[in-house]
This record gives C-alpha cells, structure tokens and sequence, in this order.
C-alpha cells in the first residue's frame, strides 16, 4: 500500500517535486495537496506580465486540473493548514478539514514584508505575491489615478512599470540610493532608473516612508489618500503596493516545533529536524541562506523528490544566481558576486548612445559577476562562465564583447531559430519558410530585413516575425549583420524617415525632384515606396507653397475610393460624427439602385460602405450624393477618418457632457487633413465609453468635471488602450489640445506610421510637454493646422464630380471595341 | 490582311496621359494600359498583374515599372515581366509616339479579326 504524503502550499517548488517524483516513483505515495489559493499551480514568476496585459492567467497555468487527476492527487483549494501535529501525523486546514501523513512537505513560501508604518492596514494597501494581489491591482488600475509603489527591487519594479501599462500614474519610493541594489552595481542602477523614468514612472530614491495617509469617502469607510516621506513630502496614492521584501513563511513550522531561524531549517537534503518532514522554497534557510529565486527552488525541487523516492543523490550547494528584470523594453541581467575587491579586476564596456552597460568582475582569471544593462543578448553565455568558473584568460581581450567573439558556442541567442528545420513556417501571412529565406539571404547577398522582405516578402504584411527574419540574417551573415543600422526609406536612398523629415526642414526643399537631387537619390525617379511618403511630408511641411503630386499617391488617394480585389471601388460618404437623417439615408438608397452597386455595409466607424462601385461611375454617384449633402469620407486615405460618437446628453441617462456634438465639431474642424498615417477618432459621453474611444488614435472620454483626452490607442494588428494625456475642461480646450496633438503628429510620424507607434517612438512625455505643459507650443501647433487646412479642406468628390479636376483618371484614352467591330 | 501585318492605330495624344500615370484602351481582348514615363516612354500591358489580376493602370509609374495597387507586384514596363521574388509575366504590345501621337499596334487585339 503506498505511503500517505502530504503537501503543504502547491507554488512552484512542490509542483516540481511532484512532478519529477511522479516520474521516478509514480505510485510510491497517495499524495494530497492543501493550497491556500483557491487554484491550482501557476508560474508566479510571469504574474508581472498578467499584471502589464502581456499574458493572462491561464497562459501561466502550470498544471492545470487535469495534471492532478492524472496523477491521483487530491488537491483541496482554499484550505489553508493552521497546524501541523507530529505526534498523531495530521494536519488540520482552517475550515477543520485534516490529513494524515506518513511524510509531510512544507512549501508554504514566504510573505510579503510590510513596513511598519501608520496607515499600513488602510483599504487600498496591497502587496504583490499572488494572483489576488495582482487582481486586485488590476480593479485599482481600472479607475486610474496613481500608485505609490514602496521598494524599488525587481518586485516592485515589476510592479510599478505593470501599473504604468495599466494607465496609472506611478512612483516608486526606494530606500537606498540606487535601484536593485543587491543586483545592480550603481552605475546600472543609474541607466535603470533612467529608462524607468523615461517609461514615465518616476523614481525616489533614499525615500524613507515615515506613514501612509488615509481617505475619507462619502460611505464612510476610510482608504489610503497619500504617503507621506520623512523629509515631509506627500505624494498622492490611490493604492500603495507594498514591495519591499520577503521573509520565509515559516510559521505553522515553528508552532510544530520544528527548528526555525529565519526560515525553516533544512539539511542539504531538505530534511525538517523531524525525519518525516521535509521543507522546499522560500520558506526554507540553508546555510544561513534564504531564497526567492527560481533556478535554486526548483534545484531544491529535484532533492525532495529524490529524497521522498529513497533515490538518494548530491545535496543542495550554493549557487551564483542570476536576475533578469521582466519589464518589456527595459533590457538588464545581474549574476554573481560583483562587488568591488582588492583581488578582483573588472573589465567594463560602456556606448552612452545606445545605453548599454556591462561589467564583468573577474577573479583568479575567472568571471565571478556580471552586471548587463541595455543588451542582455550575451548574458546566458555570461552566466554559463560563471556558472562553470571557466578560465577566460584564453580570450580575456575579447571576453566583453560575447561568445561571437570567444569561439564559444553556448547559449547563442539565435540558436533557437537555427534548430528550427528547412521547412519550418516563418511568415505565415506569405508562407514564407526558412529554407527560403536562408537561401535568398546567401544566394542574393541580402544584408538587411527590408532585403529579405523585398525578395521573398517575409515579414511584408503583418511584420510579426520580422524578430525572426532578424534572427535569421543574424544566424546566416554573422558579425556582418548589424541591426542598428538606420532603416532606409526604401532601396532608392540610405537615409531613414527622419532624417529625411529634418532635411526637408533644413535644406528646404519644396519639391520631390528637388530632393532626390539634394539628397542624392539612387533611383531616377523614386519608387512606389518612397514618392507617397515625400508626397505627404512636402505637403505637411509647406501647406500652400507644394502642389500635390497626385501621381505620387496611391490610387486610392488618387481616386478618393478604395480599390478593392475586382478592381471596382468602394465609397464612403462622411456622416459627421455618425449622424445621418433619412433625406441622406435616401440618397444613398437611391444611389445604390442606379449604378447597381452590389453591396451596401456599415462599416465600424459609423459610416455606410458602398461596395463594387465601378471606376467609370465614380463621379456620377459622387455627383448625386453631393447633391444630397454627402462629401467625402476620406475612408480612402492617410487623413482623418471618422469620430465615433455616443449619443451623450442628447438622449442617455447616462451622458455626462455633449459627446455627439464635440465628435462632429471636431470632424468638421478637422477633416480634409492629411496624416502620416490614418487617424480614427472617437468622443464617448462617460466613462462606460459606448464609442470605444479608448483603443483609437485619439479618443475622448466625457466625465462630470470634463474631457479626458486620450491618444495612442489601437486596434489593428496589434491590440492597445490609449494612454491618457490629460483631462481638460472646456470643449475649447478639448479641440486645441487634440489639434495640436494631431499637428505634432503630422510634423514628426514617419509615413504609415500610426500614432500609437510614433507615440512610442518620440515618447509620450515629449507629446505631453508639447500639447499639454507649454502653452505656447500647443497654441502654435493649434496655429499651423488651422493654416494648413485653409489649402485641404474642399470636397475631392465635388471636385470631380463636376468634372474639373483629372478627368483623364475616370475615361479611358480610347475605345477599340467598336472600331475593330466596324472592321 | 494578314496576322503577319502591322496594324498601328492612332489611340491618342501623348499629353492624354500624365506623366508617371497610365491610362486604358478597351479591345476586344480586355483593357490594355498605356503607361506614360518621367522621361515620356510610353509602353502598353495588359492590364492584368500575373498576381491575382489586379489593374496595373491604377499602380504607381515609376523608372520604368509598375506597383500593382492590390498587393505590390512590380512590374517591368519594358518586359512585362515581375521583379524581385514575385514570379509572373504580363503581356506587352508594341508601341509608338510620332509626332505627340500614340500609335499601338492592334494586330493581336481581335482574334476574330482576320474573319471580319
């Protein structure tokens, strides 16, 4: 009969035991399982990205409820042991609920350190260990506000660029002078706090919380309003997220008896100071040591489940350890012992311009520390030396600058990739796979992802695996492959978008010919590419000076509708703000019956779609809907699109301002400009947000004191709330603020570049200074569109329908049906 | 008439078409496109890209090719033929300009011509 063991606590060191346990010794015990979570096992390690948005729950689970009833173990969820009794061999959860055991294992973690201070105990103080933590932080983020995040280690950190993503405004108090002290020496502190703050989150460093104010709301109940530092100063805290530490849970140990210190004292075979109870994780001390990091919990891991099999093996040693911080675009990896020493040498590399860091800190011709920040690429290798203590005085001269130069071969980043088989998918919007791209890479001398995409269209549509297409030439070209280069417009020049922008400025040049003369295109005559982003920035940069170049644009904005497969066109007259009447409503009617249109849809931008109109009835249905009232709604173009809107105070009970009314003032104030890239917009009249204006290019969310404008969304292929720039009074001051954003954006996006990513690439906060704070650039940017849609606010389809402009586009040059008939 | 004759038909003045743009001739054997260059070359395509047929009319002129506006193909003006990884031909027609006149050469325009 198999012996009865017991586990206390179900993270991620007992889900490991387990697992190897059932692999060497499947039915060595009936094993149940009391977690104090009302779930089962997940990796706790990327509860900072369920707390960013990158991954939800169930992407962490680890072992699912099927796992359980696949290996026969009884997992009670939310019954939390209070006692252990070793004299009977039970263990009594809180509901009552007890268990024998012939071995028990204790893995009941560590809690959360909470600084003692008044106001700790107030509503809205959380702490960051579990999914409850994060859930709770994610119910705080939805009402915005800010956060005070307390500790500014890797937890903490995590947290606070998790609630950033979220939408709050957040700071970070830290004792010492520098971040991640125990990890980072100061100087990578530095550049850390440095991208933290450039992420928007600000950094106090030798902050000492000295009490945490409270709140009094209308029902009563108290919530935390502020922290208060001991130097006086108070900032303002809608949650405070405690993160400053971890002590080993190890209390229901001690009430047993066992023998504790900071933690439960373990053997290096976990062994309890009872023979029949075991300890793994971060409730356990060895060796005066306590741990929180994965690689040596689950290493303990592997102990325990030899030790409950009688397999035996080598007990736990020490390890060096290494961190990475798991806040995405923040690049940085700490390993080993690398504090300053009379035996110690260092070898240090540092580019200020690419904001990259890295000291290796030797010793005896051995690495024994490293400290990376900016480009972690190398750090496995990095790791792996220490790890192996291997004599580097071999190729010590060249040791920083990673194994491409070492002749190592371990942990290469690209290793991954060069796995994968001949035949393995890389694009699958073309179908593009490995072999193919290899091969173009070698046979036709590519050097550049723009290259690869140019001869087998990998990476052409979506640009998903452009990652991969760059791991690719990395793996094929070697050290000759080097990313950071500037990405060229196209094949016709070397210069990038914005240093084309800036020249177009400097040297002033007004036309396109001008340009590629000046700037000594390769190209006669430019390409497909590159003359409709030229178009656009001499139009945007010399409103009424540059005559557009209407064989410069696409067809689209050629013919102001949207070709679709067939080659016929699709038309979308504007309905401002989504408001339309039955005299508008007719018209369309009737158009569609007259010119046979096919199909008529709504599109999501609160318009009508008339779909399959042909080209040479283009003007005709233009000229009766102009007939109606109807212009165009530029569905067509790289200009502004639509303004969602919500019916607000004209009809909902909830409406709080005027949304309908400041959707269509801003259409009408702002349509007929032309923009790097598309622009959607949307004005919802409350916070229940019916328009969705929080995923647009630029949206706004009526409330009770006002607007709140917001920008950076989207909702293509890629998925992104907007990020709030800032709350205004007034629908004046709405307009000038969401006109000046645009004008920003017209100034300084590279063609086809949609807000969102322009956003990230300048920085929010630079937006933010330039429409927000300094009144006086936001009222010039106000200045220069009004000044430049004096030259593009006119009706294309009137144009054209009268006749007056490129009449050539919609006839043909001459009719040979007829002739070769009459032959 | 012979199929072996050449046929050149007057199908409009130079200045019809703008620069760096095109514009189409109707056959009897579908729509033929009329390019016109920075450089005043004038060359005459189906207008069918090999791709999935989209009107190679409506494109981007540029040096002497094309831009498909389905799904940007190029095409070489001077062969037909598809540039970069894309595989495909398009057929051209002989085409001249005399005097600001396009003449082209409709010899292959009607299959049932030589019946007429």
């Amino acid at each position: 009969m198999p012996k009865k063991l017991v586990v206390v606590g179900n993270g991620m060191a007992p889900g490991r035991a387990l697992e190897r346990l059932f692999e060497s010794a499947p039915d060595a015990y009936d094993v149940t399982i009391f977690n104090a979570e009302p779930r089962t096992n997940y990796d706790r390690i990327l509860l900072s990205p369920v707390l960013s948005g990158e991954k939800t729950y169930e992407e962490i689970v680890i072992h699912g409820d099927a796992w359980y009833d696949q290996n026969g173990v009884t997992l009670l969820k939310g019954k939390k042991v209070v006692a252990i009794d070793r004299e009977a061999k039970t263990v009594t959860a809180q509901d009552g609920t007890t268990a024998d055991y012939d071995k028990l294992l204790i893995a009941t973690g560590s809690v959360p350190f909470i600084i003692p201070v008044p106001g700790k105990d107030l509503a809205g103080v959380l702490t960051y260990r579990d999914l409850d933590d994060v859930n709770a932080m994610l119910i705080a983020a939805e009402r915005g506000g800010s956060a005070v995040v307390v500790g500014g280690g890797l937890l903490g950190l995590e947290a606070a660029a998790g609630l950033k993503a979220r939408g709050m405004d957040v700071t970070v108090l830290h004792l010492m002078p520098t971040l991640m002290e125990r990890q980072l020496d100061a100087a990578a502190g530095g550049l850390l706090k440095r991208a933290l703050e450039d992420r928007g989150i600000k950094v106090i460093t030798k902050a000492n919380t000295k009490e945490i104010l409270a709140a009094h709301d209308s029902q009563g109940s108290t919530r935390v309003r502020s922290v208060v530092l001991d130097d006086g100063t108070e900032i303002p805290a809608d949650i405070v997220v405690m993160a400053v530490g971890i002590r080993p849970n190890a209390a229901i140990a001690k009430d047993a008896g066992l023998e504790t210190g900071r933690g439960i004292l373990v053997d290096d075979h976990m062994r309890t100071s009872d023979p029949d109870i075991l300890a793994v994780g971060e409730c356990v001390e060895f060796n005066g040591n306590v741990y929180g990091l994965v690689a040596p919990l689950y290493e303990q891991a592997n102990i325990v489940a030899g030790e409950l099999a009688d397999s035996g093996g080598a007990g736990f040693v020490d390890k060096a350890l290494a961190t990475k911080l798991k806040v995405t675009g923040v690049d940085l990896f700490s390993a080993g012992d690398f504090a300053d020493g009379e035996d110690r040498e260092e070898i240090v590399l540092r580019d200020a311009t690419r904001g990259v860091y890295k000291r290796l800190v030797l010793k005896d011709d051995r690495v024994i520390g490293a400290v990376m920040f900016g480009d972690t690429a190398d750090s496995g290798w990095f790791f792996q030396l220490i790890k192996d203590g291997t004599d580097i005085s071999e190729f010590r001269d060249t040791l920083i600058f990673g194994p491409a130069y070492a002749g190592g071969d371990l942990a290469d980043p690209t290793a991954a990739v060069a796995a994968l088989p001949d035949d393995a998918e890389i694009c699958g919007c073309n179908g593009v796979c490995k072999g193919r791209i290899v091969t173009a890479i070698s046979e036709k001398g590519l050097t550049s992802v723009d290259d690869v995409r140019a001869h087998t269209k990998a990476s052409a549509s979506c640009g998903t695996c452009s990652g991969l297409v760059e791991q690719l030439l990395a793996l094929s070209l070697g050290d000759a492959y080097d990313p950071s280069a500037v990405q060229p417009m196209c094949g016709c020049t070397d210069l990038g978008h914005a240093e084309v922008r800036r020249l177009i400025v400097a040297k002033e040049l007004k036309s396109i010919p001008e340009l590629m003369q000046e700037l000594e295109w390769k190209s006669s005559g430019g390409c497909a590419k590159c003359r409709p982003a030229l178009n656009y920035y001499m139009l945007a940069t010399w409103p009424g000076e540059y005559v557009d170049d209407n064989q410069s644009r696409f067809i689209n904005e050629r013919v102001h509708a949207n070709i679709q497969k067939d080659g016929t066109y699709s038309v979308v007259p504007r309905m401002w703000g989504g408001i339309t009447n039955s005299r508008e409503l007719r018209a369309i009617a009737d158009v569609a019956d007259k010119f046979e249109i096919p199909t008529v849809k709504c599109t999501g931008g609160q318009r009508i779609d008339l779909l399959g109109v042909k080209k040479d009835d283009l003007p005709a249905v233009w000229a009766d809907l102009n007939d109606a009232g109807l212009v165009s709604g530029h569905a067509y173009g790289k200009a502004l699109r639509t303004v969602k809107t919500c019916v607000g105070t004209d009809w909902c009970r909830f409406g709080t301002q005027d949304s309908t009314g400041l959707g269509v003032r801003i259409e009408k104030f702002m349509w007929g400009s032309w923009t790097p890239a598309k622009v959607k917009m949307a004005v919802s009249g409350c916070p229940r947000n019916c328009a969705e204006a929080t995923c647009k290019d630029v949206g706004v969310v009526c409330v009770e004191s006002g607007y709140e404008i917001h920008f950076a969304g989207a909702a293509g292929i890629d998925i992104k709330g907007t990020e709030v720039l800032c709350h205004v009074k007034s629908e004046g001051e709405a307009l000038e603020v969401i006109v000046a954003l645009v004008q920003l954006y017209r100034e300084q996006g590279h063609y086809l570049e949609r807000i969102y990513k322009w956003a990230k690439r300048v920085g929010f906060e630079s937006i933010e200074a330039a429409v927000v704070t300094d009144l006086e650039r936001r009222k010039a940017l106000f200045d220069a569109f009004v000044y430049s849609q004096k030259f593009s606010q006119s009706d294309p389809w009137s144009e054209r329908a009268r006749g007056v402009k490129d009449a050539h586009e919609f006839a043909p040059l001459a009719d040979l049906t007829r002739l070769e008939a009459a032959e | 008439m012979t199929m072996m004759d050449n046929v050149w038909i007057d199908v409009g003045a130079l200045e019809d078409i703008p620069r760096q743009g095109a514009r189409l001739v109707k056959t009897p054997m579908g729509c033929v496109a009329l390019f016109r260059t920075a450089t005043d070359d004038v060359f005459a395509l189906d207008d069918r890209c090999p791709h999935q047929g989209g009107p190679l009319s409506q494109g981007i002129v540029h040096g002497k090719a094309v831009t498909c506006p389905l799904h940007n193909w190029v095409i070489n003006l001077e062969t037909g033929l598809a540039q970069g990884a894309d595989e495909g031909e398009v057929r051209t027609f002989p085409v001249r300009v005399e005097g600001g006149r396009i003449l082209i050469e409709a010899s292959r325009f009607g299959s049932n011509k030589d019946a007429a």
